[in-house]
């Protein structure tokens, strides 16, 4: 996890390790799973997409001299005779952090071998995820009903639908992707895959609880990203 | 690089500090909710929002992903690259303020 050692070769801790790791003539980040290395060069360049996203959604609705939709209203919902602002974005955002924190565990676990435990976590992940999807599929159905189409929307700006189904819809992307690789990811687990060193599909690697981490990784990112819409698109 | 000849030691940290982190999100994600809740407008409402969301991401990418035990150049190879989403943000904050700018003048005033 934090640093792993191949044989011969000793890691510094600190500044001196980054220019040990930066500056020798042979691999970066030696002792790094390159699965994991790639996963965090692939997740740098999802955050440069995912920011694109925003700071466009920035300058649109910065630019338009017409009212934005006050999300606060559009996202609320109307239960049990009262009105509740941003109930469902609320709910989805502590499922989705409840699904982030049972991956960690799950890696933690995985790191430790044991295998039934990473696998439930991995599961109870997934189910979150779905869960996640499923009230977005509800909240676009709803959205859609009320007449909120890419281009005009009975609230504001017509700009707003885009910028919204852009966004979540890629987000809801990645969070479908992630679920699918989760339940893969728990059959592998319970099937004993990691502790065998079975090899993937793909490739001959061998397999190892570290790609536990490396789907962790992504769904964090997921998280992650969630955090940034949840502020800018639906608090802001 | 050659698989069968690594040999690695992963150790794993206390389930304790998760356990943390995840309240810590919980709490910070109730609080980002309550700043809609009361309504607050303008300045406060908008650096609420920062500091709860800069909180729950820094968080969530040192704990869960583990960045505050990884090695620096790892951690320098992601953050550095930041500052360029930083600059676009800036660029792009002055060309919406002059679009803006524009329509108000040729809607409005006209040409």
């Amino acid at each position: 996890m934090s640093d792993p050692k191949i044989e011969g070769y000793q890691f510094k801790p600190g500044f001196s390790g980054m220019a040990h790791d930066t500056a020798s003539d042979q691999t970066m980040f030696k002792g790094v799973h390159w699965g994991k290395a790639m996963m965090w060069i692939f997740l740098l360049s999802d955050t440069f997409i995912f920011s694109c996203f925003l700071i466009s959604y920035m300058k649109g609705r910065g630019s338009t001299p017409v009212e934005w939709p006050n999300p606060s209203e559009v996202f609320g919902l109307h239960v049990f005779g009262v009105d509740v602002p941003l109930l469902l974005i609320a709910i989805m955002t502590f499922v989705l952090i409840t699904s982030s924190g049972t991956m960690a565990l799950a890696v933690k676990y995985g790191y430790e071998k044991n295998k039934k435990m990473c696998g439930w976590l991995i599961l109870a992940t997934a189910i979150g995820g779905l869960t996640f999807v499923g009230m977005q599929a509800f909240e676009w159905s709803k959205l859609i009903h009320e007449g909120v189409r890419p281009w005009e929307n009975p609230f504001g700006a017509p700009q707003f639908g885009s910028f919204f189904f852009m966004i979540t819809g890629f987000h809801g992307t990645h969070v479908s992707i992630g679920v699918i690789f989760l339940f893969i990811y728990a059959y592998k687990t319970f099937a004993g895959h990691y502790d065998e060193k079975k090899r993937g599909w793909f490739t001959s690697m061998k397999g190892d609880y570290v790609e536990i981490e490396i789907l962790g990784l992504y769904w964090h990112f997921v998280d992650l990203v969630w955090v940034f819409i949840f502020a800018f698109f639906y608090l802001w | 690089m050659n698989e069968t000849n690594k040999k690695e030691e992963t150790t794993t940290h206390k389930i304790g500090i998760y356990l943390w982190i995840w309240g810590l999100l919980f709490v910070l994600s109730f609080f980002s909710y309550m700043v809609d809740w009361y309504q607050f407008q303008g300045l406060l409402r908008w650096s609420l929002i920062l500091i709860f969301m800069f909180l729950k991401a820094g968080l969530i990418m040192a704990f869960f992903m583990h960045l505050f035990w990884e090695r620096y150049a790892l951690v320098n190879v992601l953050l550095w690259p930041m500052t360029a989403i930083a600059c676009f943000i800036f660029l792009m904050v002055a060309e919406f303020k002059y679009t803006l700018f524009t329509r108000l003048l040729y809607f409005f005033v006209g040409g």
